[in-house]
């Protein structure tokens, strides 16, 4: 048992609604109590979705548990198989129905339907939502791709997009420029608009598969690459350098010749190289998320932002590995967790300028007073904006510039908060002035949270340190304080008095 | 001011046959009461011992609105929980003791039951006992199920307010208890309104903290403020309590009919009682005239959701002068809400239970003004051209008493509005 508050991701058999939900043509029965049907809100509210995820539940109660659970759920696939008429039935257990072992993918079988049924096993109480979006669409691809000729031309699949995955929507119309640019057909995208036929007859005639999202798709193209002998892309096109990787990587395969002409969309490089963007230099940055949005953001914000990532990590287990490996090389620790109270431990220890994360880490920096960009799910309603916004590619480099500056104050705003600490409106309660009027009450409470939690408990502060460093903006008071309590810790003082304040700050100068 | 010749109607619906299928049920659990429960009573802790989706709808549902230290959370079973290599009973002692450690402002703490802790037979009646001895008196921790195979949405604080029940003090005074969890505005109004009928011992339950409880005994009145809280009425019937039988306060008519109830259970004189009810009744009267004329006419149609649903209707269709086409409800007790359902009049379907793709293939064929119905079917059927109303905000928004009536109507208005301005 594990007290959990939030959590970063739903069950297993939601990962499996957002892959059937993002396909046409196709229909999962679950078998499930009455109230897991929230989790078409998801789809309906978060996305806006214009019409049901093609979802139907048994929604059994107790008084069937007596007599047969496993009659509702042979009425409820029958009645979807007539009413929906899709071309493939997925079905499959939320976590109660897993625990009654009515085994729907047999039951599923022996109606003897006329079209393709897909039983799934997603264990409930030991995986979550990123698997089980992973083994439906890779069980998908397993009984429907069927062996074919490869097309004439140079052709690939992209795989991986889904519903209510971070910008997915507009990704694929990115990915698809830049494969186009490169002379490549995109033959096939799934799960996202593809239909079971699509999947069973054009997989298998693409040369190559791109994995756009590991987190959905990598378990499909190892099965791939081993069944129809197709590559598939390693790097994921975030960045303005990922997208050059993912360019060579394909030219590599297959001999093509790479020329950068077909970049000239790109602005973000410029914008960073501009001289507004001096003020970034150096700005200490926390990224957490799921594990390919963090290896893509880590690697944006030290290499095209210069900002200074000060620590990572990754809430889905199952890339640990590439969180930590990455983690080393920049030496420093990473956190895989899924408790968001750790990782407001670490935020809170670190004391970043700004938190790069998904909605969870936006409250958490809410509390702390610290900004925060959403870089990957979850995510809220107004991170799925109505706008062209993709993460992937050369706008997407431009779209991230944009969203992560967006929060920040801004240079020679920031240079005046620092002179004129008392100007009675232009003062650091107001926050950044683009934003409208951030609400410092949290701020200020949260300061009184950190005084409990935070404050090394054998130094004291003078009265008159303690006001200095009020007069320290509030973006970044908080790290002020720790680095001047760490470096009295190191200096083996007991009390901080306003010089030993102005010691730490030539100390930590960078 | 004499209401009875007012309200006789040629033929009620209390004796119209019920609509009752078996399909899929598009609602919420009883987990999702937690949501509203967990800011009205202040010093209890709600703890689901369920799964990772119990967990994940308790989110979603709130939208992740309310981060800010909730009250709430989910010991998630795990397969070690289920093989029985771990006794789920110490490991849920395990979790307790970690919470109020962490927590030490909490005085009440609900261990509420899911569907897998429903379906493994983890007895949680047996370790809130357990558990009560342990941290008595500090805390008391009780149990209810909020399982979707046994509640839905609403019933879910029926399950919770039951709960309380048996732990009452006894009384043998005359007293009043308000019954159902109800915004802090309304609550204070509906206090102050009885107050001024002069009726003096009056409580709220659920009260907002453990020692604000009411007291139960024989020569206690009760009435209801929500139609979904059955159980509750029952147990406290059993304590003694008198059930005052009304409609419920919605609109001018409900509050005024519940209202009145409550002084003819006191003996509160009718010159009293327009003395005290007059200013704020028409108040009412003049909010609701202007969104009469914008809702005249129009139809309605529910689908099941909240047990709201009939008295609302019957706000709908005799105080704003809409048509009822359907009106669902997930559990219809006659013994609650029988005032409302003579008041409506004959006419629209009334459904119990859901079969989801039969209810929305009759409200498209319908194709009513208004549908009201969960968040999962807003925005589909928005997009086939139907104005809806999301039910849930029925739950979360101030709607009771007179203060509150033309909100009411202009809550159910706004759908309807939107379409008139929007340009495109």
């Amino acid at each position: 048992m594990k007290l959990s508050v939030w959590t970063y991701e739903g069950p297993p058999h939601v990962g499996a609604m957002r892959v059937v939900t993002a396909m046409q043509n196709t229909h999962y029965v679950l078998h499930a109590p009455q109230g897991d049907t929230y989790a078409d809100l998801l789809f309906t509210m978060i996305e806006r979705k214009n019409s049901r995820p093609p979802v139907t539940y048994t929604t059994f109660k107790a008084r069937d548990l007596g007599s047969d659970t496993s009659e509702i759920f042979k009425k409820a696939c029958k009645d979807a198989y007539h009413r929906f008429k899709p071309q493939a039935l997925v079905v499959g257990a939320s976590c109660t129905a897993e625990l009654i072992q009515d085994d729907p993918g047999g039951l599923a079988d022996a109606l003897n339907l006329s079209i393709p049924t897909i039983p799934l096993e997603l264990p409930s109480y030991q995986r979550k939502e990123n698997y089980g979006a992973s083994e439906t669409f890779y069980q998908i691809v397993r009984k429907l791709a069927q062996k074919s000729n490869k097309t004439d031309q140079l052709s690939c699949n992209i795989l991986g997009p889904a519903s209510l995955g971070f910008r997915h929507r507009d990704d694929i119309i990115e990915i698809k420029k830049i494969l186009n640019d490169m002379g490549i057909d995109i033959n096939l995208i799934a799960p996202m608009g593809a239909s079971p036929e699509d999947i069973q007859i054009k997989t298998a005639k693409a040369h190559f598969n791109v994995m756009l999202y590991p987190e959905v798709a990598e378990t499909a193209c190892r099965y791939l690459e081993k069944e129809f002998d197709q590559p598939y892309t390693k790097t994921i096109p975030i960045g303005i350098g990922a997208t050059k990787k993912f360019i060579k990587e394909i030219s590599d395969i297959f001999g093509l010749k790479t020329d950068n002409h077909f970049n000239e969309r790109l602005r973000a490089d410029w914008w960073s190289k501009s001289i507004d963007s001096t003020y970034f230099t150096g700005k200490r940055v926390y990224v957490f998320g799921d594990a390919t949005h963090v290896k893509s953001s880590v690697k944006i914000a030290n290499e095209e932002m210069g900002f200074e990532v000060v620590g990572l990590g990754c809430y889905n287990r199952e890339f640990a590995r590439d969180i930590r490996s990455l983690g080393k090389e920049l030496n420093l620790d990473s956190l895989i967790t899924e408790d968001y109270l750790e990782v407001e431990a670490e935020i809170q220890r670190l004391q970043p300028e700004l938190i790069l994360g998904t909605q969870m880490e936006r409250h958490i920096g809410k509390r702390l007073g610290i900004p925060c960009a959403v870089i990957s799910a979850p995510f809220h309603v107004q991170d799925h904006p109505a706008r062209y916004s993709p993460q992937v590619g050369w706008e997407g480099a431009n779209v991230i510039f944009d969203t992560w500056v967006h929060p920040l104050v801004m240079g020679l705003e920031e240079h005046l908060l620092h002179m004129f600490r008392e100007d009675f409106e232009f003062n650091d309660s107001a926050g950044p002035s683009h934003l409208g009027g951030h609400s410092n009450h949290d701020i200020n409470i949260n300061e009184k949270r950190k005084e409990n939690i935070n404050t090394i408990e054998e130094i004291i502060w003078e009265k008159e340190a303690e006001l200095e460093l009020k007069k320290i903006p509030f973006f970044v008071r908080g790290k002020a304080r720790r680095n001047t309590e760490t470096f009295a810790k190191d200096k083996g003082l007991n009390s901080i008095s306003t010089e030993t304040l102005y010691e730490a700050k030539a100390h930590y100068a960078r | 001011m004499n209401i009875s010749s007012s309200l006789k109607i040629k033929q009620g619906c209390n004796n119209v046959p019920i609509l009752k299928e078996k399909g899929q049920n598009e609602v919420f659990c009883g987990l999702t009461g937690i949501i509203w429960l967990h800011r009205k009573i202040q010093d209890a802790f709600f703890l689901v011992v369920g799964s990772r989706t119990c967990a994940h709808l308790l989110q979603s549902a709130a939208g992740v609105m309310i981060f800010a230290e909730p009250r709430f959370g989910t010991a998630i079973l795990e397969e070690k929980d289920l093989a029985g290599m771990a006794d789920a009973q110490d490991e849920l002692d395990l979790q307790v003791e970690k919470l109020l450690e962490r927590r030490p402002e909490i005085k009440q703490l609900f261990l509420v039951g899911s569907c897998p802790s429903e379906v493994i037979k983890l007895d949680l009646s047996k370790a809130a006992e357990r558990l009560t001895l342990k941290y008595a008196p500090n805390v008391r921790v009780l149990s209810y199920s909020g399982s979707g195979i046994e509640t839905t949405f609403t019933q879910g604080e029926d399950a919770c307010l039951a709960s309380i029940v048996p732990t009452l003090d006894d009384t043998s005074q005359e007293e009043l208890i308000l019954v159902g969890a109800l915004p802090d505005i309304v609550e204070d109004q509906f206090l102050s309104l009885i107050g001024k009928l002069g009726i003096k011992k009056v409580t709220s339950f659920p009260s907002r903290t453990k020692n604000k409880a009411p007291k139960v005994g024989k020569n206690v009145k009760f009435i209801l403020c929500q139609p979904f809280l059955g159980d509750t009425c029952e147990a406290l019937e059993k304590r003694g309590a008198y059930h005052i039988k009304a409609s419920f306060p919605f609109g001018e008519e409900g509050t005024t009919l519940w209202l009145k109830a409550i002084a003819k259970a006191f003996n509160v004189g009718e010159n009293k009682f327009d003395e005290v009810t007059n200013g704020p009744r028409s108040r009412a009267t003049k909010a609701l005239e202007k969104i009469k004329q914008k809702l005249s006419g129009k139809s309605v149609f529910f689908f099941p959701d909240s047990q709201l649903e009939i008295p609302l209707a019957r706000f709908l269709v005799r105080e704003c002068g809409m048509k009822a086409v359907e009106v669902g409800s997930p559990y219809i007790n006659k013994k609650i809400v029988l005032s409302d359902m003579e008041l409506l009049p004959e006419g629209p379907i009334i459904s119990e239970g859901q079969d989801v793709d039969l209810q929305i293939e009759r409200c498209k064929a319908n194709k009513p003004d208004l549908t009201i119905c969960g968040m999962g079917l807003a925005n589909p059927l928005e997009a086939e051209g139907l104005a809806t109303k999301w039910s849930i905000e029925l739950v979360f928004s101030p709607i009771h008493g007179y203060e509150q009536a033309g909100d009411l109507g202009a809550l159910f208005y706004r759908p309807i509005k939107r379409r008139e301005v929007l340009q495109i």
